[in-house]
């Protein structure tokens, strides 16, 4: 069975981000870059099914300019055996994103597809629920635990007010959750390894998908900010401010 | 036309966000009509029905939705959605589970976690952590929304309760199950709903230690939260955890404490009215965010503050 892992390039989560002055979106340029780290999880947990046995083979994807090509390297060095690239100068939409994931899943057809459950960009988490309606398989999302067996997979997830455990038939969708695993790092001579591992790269049109924009960015703003407060310097004082002063007690 | 809202509930009762979601729906301007889609699930329907501003209510009662699995759920949307512009679920985590699916069905776009409605076509909708806010512009024919509650009032009881239409189901689509479930039990408020929130980091050192802050809790019917370093940690359940992939929280009262506010973590709570940090580091970035600090070691200021509470 193949397990199909779709990585987005994002800003690499320590990146205090900055809103552009003029408003038409955050500051990228020179910005350090990474993968997704809900999609590292996604890869990490496809590396540890196939290590139990229960794939053969692990293909990471992604969908967005040439630099991509640097994340699905990265993981490769992780331990993923092949990658693909559609390469994309435009953002898609999370439902553009899924129907081309939709098109790699046709074309590559794999047992199991494993997502991270948001991007930290731009914090949708949709595109594996879509992706699960548009294959009609079903979906798993917010996932700490996963446990395979024969044509089924038994996926605890994350949810309000504590845990839920779900059987899914396989073919199925499950997108990660913080706490699935903790990601390996790569070791060196698996980096120079990745660098010869087969990534393909195909464009929308071959796979048949145009592009669409539904949605528009009229601008972006930063948050509004707190005013700076106050330090005390006992609980005495701190109470005495919460009574009178903020009335919150 | 009118609105569409998806209820979140426990079948015997709505989730509370729903009713936030309302007040979102009725800032669209049109009628809401409002869907039960549960097991047994009467009394839902029934207290959705007295939301001010819902003009109908209707209910497919069916053990395929006595779980709100989302194939189910979403494919019962997606029947019923093509009637409507705008279809909207509180941004729980069965509205992040099921929302976009039923999306996906419909052929159409979806906002995730809406905190301003401009017009019927434009929303606002925090993103990068809460680190930039996006005026969105729709251009399809279709929208589907998940609310952040925390950015909507709840809506209020009405006097009198809207008609209530039962619809068919469909059949279970059998390709998952539901197996079980373990909720965390708490006579304290919920998370989400608490006018007091104490959130503990790493700087708490053990699950033992955040007796301190039920204690302290007690004293001021407040809920318990947690970062996700203490989380990780295993000092506390997952589901305490407050910040960007956590619970969003508003409280009027935040009481952060050994944590140092790290920007996934000021996502979930910095809508808050009153913030207070107390950490032992002065210059720890959650003062940056805090009406009041307090640099002082929590385990004298703490139980401290309890004793002096009333």
């Amino acid at each position: 069975m193949q397990i199909l892992v779709p990585v987005k390039r994002v800003v690499d989560y320590n990146v205090k981000v900055r809103v552009k002055p003029d408003g038409s979106g955050v500051e990228l340029d020179n910005v350090k870059m990474a993968i997704n780290p809900f999609c590292e999880i996604a890869v990490e947990e496809a590396l540890r099914i196939k290590e139990k046995g229960h794939a053969t083979e692990v293909v990471v994807a992604s969908i967005g300019p040439a630099h991509c090509q640097e994340q699905l390297r990265s993981a490769l060095a992780l331990g993923a055996d092949r990658a693909i690239l559609v390469q994309t100068d435009s953002t898609p939409e999370p439902l553009t994103v899924a129907k081309l994931l939709k098109a790699l899943i046709d074309r590559e057809q794999p047992g199991l597809c494993i997502l991270g459950k948001q991007a930290i960009d731009g914090d949708n988490n949709q595109t594996g629920q879509m992706l699960a309606a548009l294959t009609g398989w079903p979906q798993a999302t917010f996932a700490s635990e996963v446990t395979l067996n024969d044509d089924q997979a038994q996926v605890t997830r994350e949810v309000d007010g504590g845990m839920q455990t779900l059987s899914l038939k396989l073919p199925a969708i499950i997108t990660t959750d913080l706490r699935l695993n903790e990601p390996r790092y790569a070791a060196l001579p698996n980096i120079m390894k990745a660098k010869r591992k087969p990534l393909a790269t195909l464009t929308p049109e071959e796979l048949g998908i145009p592009i669409e924009h539904r949605l528009t960015t009229l601008k972006v703003d930063p948050p509004p900010q707190r005013s700076a407060g106050i330090m005390v310097e006992s609980v005495d004082a701190l109470l005495d401010k919460l009574k009178n002063e903020a009335k919150v007690l | 036309m009118p609105s569409l809202l998806i209820a979140d509930h426990q079948n015997t009762a709505l989730v509370p966000a729903t009713r936030n979601a309302a007040t979102a729906c009725a800032a669209l301007g049109e009628e809401t009509h409002i869907l039960i889609a549960g097991h047994d699930c009467t009394a839902a329907a029934e207290s959705a029905a007295k939301i001010a501003g819902i003009t109908k209510v209707l209910i497919a009662d069916s053990p395929a939705y006595a779980h709100l699995l989302a194939e189910n759920t979403a494919a019962l949307i997606a029947r019923i959605g093509s009637a409507y512009r705008h279809i909207l679920m509180p941004a729980t985590t069965n509205g992040k589970n099921i929302l976009p699916r039923a999306a996906a069905l419909l052929d159409s776009s979806m906002l995730s976690d809406i905190i301003a409605i401009k017009s019927p076509d434009t929303f606002k909708r925090p993103i990068y952590a809460g680190n930039a806010i996006a005026t969105v512009q729709v251009a399809d024919e279709r929208i589907l929304l998940s609310v952040r509650a925390t950015a909507f009032d709840p809506a209020a009881e009405s006097t009198t309760a809207a008609p209530i239409e039962p619809i068919e189901a469909g059949e279970d689509l059998g390709i998952s199950r539901f197996e079980r479930e373990e909720l965390s039990k708490s006579d304290r408020p919920e998370l989400t709903e608490a006018r007091v929130v104490i959130s503990g980091g790493r700087g708490l050192q053990s699950g033992e230690n955040f007796q301190l802050l039920y204690d302290l809790a007690d004293k001021l019917d407040a809920a318990v939260g947690a970062s996700r370093a203490a989380v990780d940690a295993g000092y506390v359940a997952n589901d305490l955890q407050v910040g960007q992939t956590g619970r969003i929280v508003a409280p009027q009262l935040y009481i952060a404490v050994g944590l140092s506010g790290a920007i996934q973590h000021l996502a979930g709570m910095k809508e808050s009215k009153v913030i207070v940090a107390i950490n032992k580091d002065p210059e720890a970035p959650i003062f940056q965010v805090a009406d009041y600090g307090l640099a002082a070691d929590l385990f004298q200021a703490i139980p401290e503050l309890t004793t002096k509470l009333p």
